[in-house]
C-alpha cells in the first residue's frame, strides 16, 4: 500500500509544485509590472503564503519518497527559517522591500531543498552557513544606515580585494582545474565570491565622485589586474562577471556610450588574447562547439548536463527519481539541470523568471535611490548577479560556453550562499535608507505646510 | 514626407536625451540593462524549450548517458513486429521470473531488428527510447506495482516483411552478402538481411566466439554498413554524368569494343574476355561493356562529374537514421587517367554500401527523388493507440525526372537483351543493373551485384542485393531478385 501511495505522491506532486511554483512566479512578475500599491502589498502576502506550502511540499515529498525521517527535521528547520526571515526582517525593518525578500527567500528555501536531495551532508553545512549568513545580514541595513565612511576607503578596498585574489592564486588548491579556493583550518573559501562586494564598493567609490577620463582609466587599470588574476586562476566566469559589471558601471557614472563600445571591442580583444593564450580557454570553446565529439573528455560534463535536462523533460522526472549525480560538479556548477532532470522544465524556466524578477526589481528600486554612490552599488549588484545566473544556467545548456560559476541561492557553497545574501541585503539597506530619507523629507514637508497654514490663520 | 519625418524625430530624441539631466540618463540605462537582460533570458528560455522538446529520443539512446538503467527497473521492454504483424521480438519470463529476449525468427532479422543485451543494434537501438518507456496510465502503473508487474513498455511496428525477407534468407543461404528490399516512393525499408549472421536470442553466450574469433563479422550489418567495390552497377552513375554532360548528342556515341581497352600502357577488359562489336550508349549499358564505358568515363570533365557524385552522397554520411557506412569514391581534377579508368566501371578505390546503391536505384525509380530510407513504421502503446506514425521524407531531388527517365529506359534495356534476361516474364516489366565486382584474380571469387525495381513503368519496390565471392551479378544475383519480385507480386 505504500508503495501505491508513494508513487502517487511522486507523480502528482511533480505537477503541484510545477503549478504552485507557475502561480508563485506569476505573482512575481505582477508584483513587477504593476504600478498599484495595494494590490501589490495582496500579492506579496499570498506569496509569502504559497512559500511555505511549496517548501512543505517539497520537503514532504522528499522525506516520503526518500524514507529517511532526518529530512524532516531540516523541513522543521527551513519552515521555521523562512518564517522568521520574512517575519523579522519586516517586523524590524518595516520599509525592506517586500518583492525581492520574498523571491529571496524562495530561491533560498527551494536552493536548499535541491541540495539536500543531493547530500545530506553537504545540505547540513549549507544550513548552518544559511543561518549564519542571515545573522550577519540582519546587521547590514542598520550598518548602512548608521555608519558614513563606506564611500571614502577607496583604496582600501582596492588593496583589501587584489591581496586576497592574489593570495588564492598563489597559495590556492586546485579544485575542478581551477584554484579558487583557500582553506584555513579544515574551511574552505572562495574568495572572489567576496571580493565581488569588495570591488563593487571600490568602483563605486571611485567613479561617483569622479568621472573624468583620468579616473576612468585608473580605474580599468585595476579592473584589469583583478581579471588577470581571475584569468590566471582559472577563475574564467568571475573574470568576466568582473568586467561587465565594470563597464556597466563606468556608462552608469559618465553616461558616456563610448566606454561601451570601447568596453566592447576590448572585451572581444581580451576574448582572443586569451584564447590563443590560455590551454583551459580552448578547451571551454572547443566543448562547447562540439560537446559531441569530445564526449569522453572535454565534453563530458556539458553532455552529461544535457542528459540530465533533456530526460525530465517539462514536468521532470520526479523527486529522487532521476540521477543528477551523473554530472560531474551538479553541486555547484550545473545545479541548474538537476533542478531541470528532477521537478522539470516549468520549474527551471521559473526558477530563472524569477531571478529575472529580483534583477529587475533591484533596477527598479535603483531609479529611486538619491545618493549616487548608493544608486551605482544596488545597480552594479543587480548586473553582477543576473550575469552570473546567465552564465551559470546559459553555460549548463549549452547556450553558451561553460564558465564554471555557481547559481546564486541554488548551488552549494557558503562563500557563494554568503555573498549572494550580503549582496541582497546591502539592496535591502540602501532601499531602507532611502525609503527613510524620503519619509523624513515628506514628513518635514508636511510640518512646514502645517507650520505654514496655521501662520496664515493668525 | 514620411520619411523626412522618421530622422528628424530621432534627431529630437537624441538631443532631448543630451539635454536631459544625470539622473534622466541614469533611468534610460537602467531601462536599456533591463532590456538587454530580459532579452537575454527569453532567447535563453526558448532555446532551453526547444531543445528540451526535441532532443529526449536521440539523448536517451546515446551510450553515455545511464539513464536508461532507471527504466530497467520498471518497464518491461516493448514488442518488435514486422509490418504484416508478426512478432519479431518480444520479452518474455520464465518460470524464475527473469526477463528473456525472444526472437522467434531466430537468425532471419538478426542485423535488422537487432539486440539489445552487450550493446545494441538495429530496431532494438533506433526505438530503444520507446522500447524502454511505457504509455500506461498512473491508475495503471499503481496497480502494476501493486502486482509486482513491471509496466509494459510501447511496442514497435516495422516496415518489415517476413515473407520477403524469408526468400532473400533462403535463398542467400551460406552465402556471405546482403539484400535491401524497399519501396520505391516512399522508402520504406521491407528486406534488411546481411549473412554471415548470428542469433540475437543467444548472443550474450555466443558472445565470446562472435567478437573473438579473427575475420568474423557477424556483427557487421553489410546491408548498411558493409563497403563493397560497386562493379558495373557504377556504370548508371557514369551514364548519368555522360548524359548530363551532353544532354543532346549521347545518342550518337558509338564504340566498338575489341574485348579489352587500353590506355597510358593499362589495359582494361570485357567481362571473360567478351567481344561486345558495334556499340550505342545503351547497349553499351545493357551489355554491361567495361572497354565502352572506360572509353566513356575518359571523356567526362572530373570537376563536374566529382559534382555528381557529391549530389549523390559520395564521400559524406548518408542521410538516414539507421548506423550506415559513407561511401567513397575518387573523382576530381587531381584523379590520374587511371583512377578515371578503374572508376568508370566501379573498380579502383571506389566503395559503396548496398544501401546507398539502393537509395540511388530507389530515386531513379522515383522520378528523381530520394527518399530517406526508414524501419520504423509506428510506435504504439500496449492498448493499441499509435503514439507515433513515421511518415515518408523526402532527402531531395537528386537528378532531374529526364535524367530518371533516360535512366530508366538504360535499365529497362538490360532486363530486355541485357545482362539481366533472367527477369523476362509476362507478370511485371523490370529495370535494373548487373555487376561484378572483381577484387581478386579469380573471376569465380569476384561479388554478384545486382540492382534493379519493377514494375519499370510504376514502380513499386527496388531490390539491391550482393553476394559475396559468387560470381557474375548476371548468374547469381539477378535469380534471387527474381525470386523477391516473384514473391512480391505473388506469380
Amino acid at each position: 500500500m505504500q508503495i501505491a501511495l508513494k508513487f502517487y505522491v511522486i507523480e502528482l506532486s511533480k505537477y503541484i509544485i510545477a503549478f504552485l511554483m507557475l502561480m508563485y512566479t506569476s505573482l512575481s512578475v505582477f508584483c513587477i509590472v504593476s504600478r498599484k500599491k495595494k494590490p501589490v502589498s495582496v500579492c506579496t502576502s499570498v506569496q509569502s503564503g504559497l512559500l511555505l506550502i511549496l517548501m512543505f511540499l517539497c520537503f514532504l515529498d522528499l522525506t516520503f519518497v526518500s524514507g529517511k525521517e532526518e529530512y524532516l527535521y531540516l523541513f522543521a528547520f527551513i519552515t521555521l527559517f523562512l518564517f522568521f526571515m520574512i517575519t523579522i526582517v519586516t517586523i524590524i525593518y518595516e520599509k525592506s522591500d517586500r518583492i525581492l525578500l520574498n523571491n529571496m527567500c524562495l530561491l533560498s528555501g527551494f536552493g536548499l531543498c535541491v541540495v539536500s536531495r543531493l547530500s545530506f551532508d553537504k545540505a547540513f553545512r549549507q544550513y548552518i552557513i544559511t543561518l549564519l549568513s542571515f545573522a550577519i545580514c540582519l546587521v547590514i541595513p542598520f550598518a548602512i544606515d548608521r555608519l558614513r565612511f563606506f564611500r571614502k576607503l577607496i583604496w582600501l578596498y582596492a588593496a583589501v580585494g587584489i591581496t586576497a585574489l592574489s593570495i588564492v592564486l598563489f597559495a590556492g588548491r586546485k579544485i575542478n582545474g581551477a584554484n579558487i579556493n583557500f582553506t584555513i583550518r579544515g574551511f574552505t573559501f572562495q574568495p572572489s565570491e567576496i571580493v565581488k562586494i569588495i570591488y563593487l564598493f571600490f568602483i563605486a567609490a571611485l567613479l561617483y565622485k569622479y568621472n573624468s577620463f583620468k579616473w576612468v582609466f585608473i580605474s580599468a587599470v585595476i579592473t584589469g589586474l583583478y581579471v588577470l588574476i581571475l584569468v590566471m586562476s582559472r577563475d574564467l566566469g568571475s573574470a568576466l562577471i568582473f568586467f561587465v559589471t565594470y563597464v556597466m558601471i563606468v556608462i552608469m557614472s559618465t553616461h558616456n556610450y563610448i566606454y561601451l563600445a570601447s568596453g566592447l571591442v576590448g572585451g572581444v580583444a581580451a576574448c582572443i588574447v586569451a584564447y590563443n593564450l590560455f590551454d583551459h580557454v580552448r578547451t571551454r570553446v572547443v566543448a562547447f562547439l562540439d560537446p559531441w565529439h569530445y564526449i569522453d573528455d572535454q565534453g563530458y560534463q556539458i553532455t552529461q548536463s544535457l542528459f540530465a535536462i533533456s530526460s525530465g523533460g517539462w514536468f521532470g522526472a520526479g523527486i529522487m527519481q532521476g540521477r543528477p549525480s551523473d554530472i560531474p560538479f551538479v553541486n555547484q556548477d550545473f545545479i541548474f539541470s538537476a533542478v531541470c532532470e528532477e521537478y522539470g522544465l516549468i520549474v527551471g524556466v521559473c526558477i530563472l523568471v524569477i531571478s529575472l524578477c529580483c534583477f529587475c526589481r533591484m533596477m527598479m528600486l535603483s531609479y529611486r535611490i538619491g545618493d549616487k554612490f548608493y544608486q551605482i552599488i544596488v545597480y552594479g549588484i543587480g548586473v553582477m548577479y543576473i550575469f552570473q545566473v546567465f552564465l551559470t544556467v546559459g553555460g549548463g545548456i549549452k547556450f553558451i560556453p561553460l564558465t564554471g560559476v555557481t547559481l546564486p541561492f541554488i548551488s552549494y557553497g557558503g562563500s557563494s550562499v554568503m555573498s549572494t545574501y550580503i549582496m541582497f541585503y546591502i539592496v535591502q539597506g540602501i532601499v531602507i535608507k532611502s525609503r527613510n530619507y524620503e519619509f523624513r523629507n515628506e514628513e518635514r514637508k508636511a510640518a512646514e505646510a502645517l507650520t505654514a497654514n496655521d501662520t496664515k490663520v493668525h | 514626407m514620411k520619411r523626412e519625418k522618421q530622422p528628424k524625430r530621432l534627431r529630437q530624441m537624441i538631443q532631448r536625451y543630451i539635454n536631459s539631466s544625470p539622473r534622466a540618463k541614469s533611468m534610460v540605462l537602467i531601462n536599456m540593462t533591463m532590456i538587454i537582460f530580459c532579452t537575454l533570458f527569453l532567447a535563453m528560455i526558448i532555446y532551453l524549450m526547444v531543445f528540451v522538446s526535441t532532443s529526449g529520443v536521440t539523448l536517451y539512446n546515446n551510450s553515455y548517458n545511464n539513464r536508461q538503467e532507471l527504466q530497467y527497473r520498471y518497464v518491461i521492454r516493448g514488442n518488435i513486429y514486422s509490418s504484416d504483424g508478426e512478432v519479431l521480438a518480444e520479452t518474455r519470463i520464465d518460470e524464475n521470473g527473469n526477463e528473456i529476449r525472444y526472437y522467434p525468427y531466430g537468425s532471419m532479422f538478426a542485423h535488422a531488428v537487432g539486440y539489445a543485451v552487450n550493446g545494441r543494434m538495429g530496431i532494438e537501438d533506433y526505438a530503444n527510447y520507446y522500447l524502454m518507456h511505457t504509455g500506461a496510465s498512473l491508475s495503471e502503473r499503481v496497480s502494476n506495482d501493486l502486482e509486482n508487474v513491471k509496466d509494459p513498455g510501447y511496442n514497435v511496428g516495422s516496415t518489415l516483411s517476413v515473407e520477403l525477407q524469408k526468400v532473400a534468407d533462403d535463398y542467400l543461404g551460406m552465402y556471405n552478402g546482403a539484400v535491401i528490399v524497399s519501396e520505391a516512393k516512399t522508402g520504406r525499408i521491407l528486406v534488411l538481411l546481411s549473412h554471415p549472421d548470428f542469433n540475437p536470442g543467444t548472443i550474450k553466450e555466443d558472445w565470446e566466439s562472435i567478437t573473438t574469433v579473427p575475420g568474423n563479422s557477424q556483427l557487421l550489418n553489410r546491408a548498411t554498413q558493409g563497403l563493397y567495390p560497386p562493379g558495373s552497377t557504377f556504370k548508371i552513375i557514369t551514364a548519368l554524368e555522360y548524359y548530363r554532360e551532353n544532354p543532346d548528342s549521347w545518342q550518337d556515341y558509338s564504340y566498338t569494343c575489341n574485348g579489352s581497352i587500353t590506355h597510358d600502357d593499362y589495359r582494361v577488359s570485357c567481362i571473360y574476355g567478351t567481344v561486345h562489336g558495334e556499340l550505342d550508349l545503351e547497349s553499351s549499358f545493357a551489355r554491361s561493356c567495361n572497354s565502352s564505358f572506360v572509353n566513356i568515363g575518359l571523356s567526362l570533365n572530373r570537376n563536374s562529374w566529382e559534382n555528381t557524385m557529391n549530389s549523390l552522397y559520395f564521400n559524406r554520411p548518408i542521410p538516414t537514421d539507421m548506423v550506415a557506412g559513407s561511401s567513397s569514391v575518387y573523382v576530381g581534377a587531381g584523379s590520374t587517367d587511371y583512377d578515371i579508368m578503374q572508376t568508370s566501371i566501379g573498380q579502383g578505390r571506389t566503395v559503396m554500401t548496398p544501401l546507398h546503391l539502393n537509395m540511388i536505384t530507389q530515386a531513379i525509380a522515383n522520378n528523381g527523388v530520394m527518399m530517406k530510407p526508414y524501419i520504423i513504421d509506428e510506435i504504439v502503446d500496449e492498448h493499441g493507440n499509435i503514439i507515433r506514425d513515421f511518415q515518408p521524407q523526402s532527402i531531395g531531388r537528386v537528378m532531374t525526372e529526364d535524367e530518371a527517365d533516360y535512366l530508366k529506359n538504360m535499365m529497362m534495356a538490360v532486363v530486355e537483351y541485357g545482362t539481366g534476361r533472367a527477369l523476362i516474364t509476362d507478370a511485371y516489366t523490370c529495370a535494373g543493373k548487373t555487376g561484378t565486382a572483381e577484387f581478386a584474380e579469380d573471376i569465380n571469387e569476384s561479388h554478384a551485384w545486382f540492382t534493379a525495381f519493377a514494375p519499370a513503368d510504376d514502380p513499386e519496390i527496388c531490390v539491391t542485393i550482393i553476394i559475396e565471392k559468387a560470381g557474375t551479378g548476371m548468374e547469381y544475383a539477378v535469380p534471387l531478385a527474381k525470386r523477391i519480385f516473384d514473391a512480391y507480386f505473388g506469380v
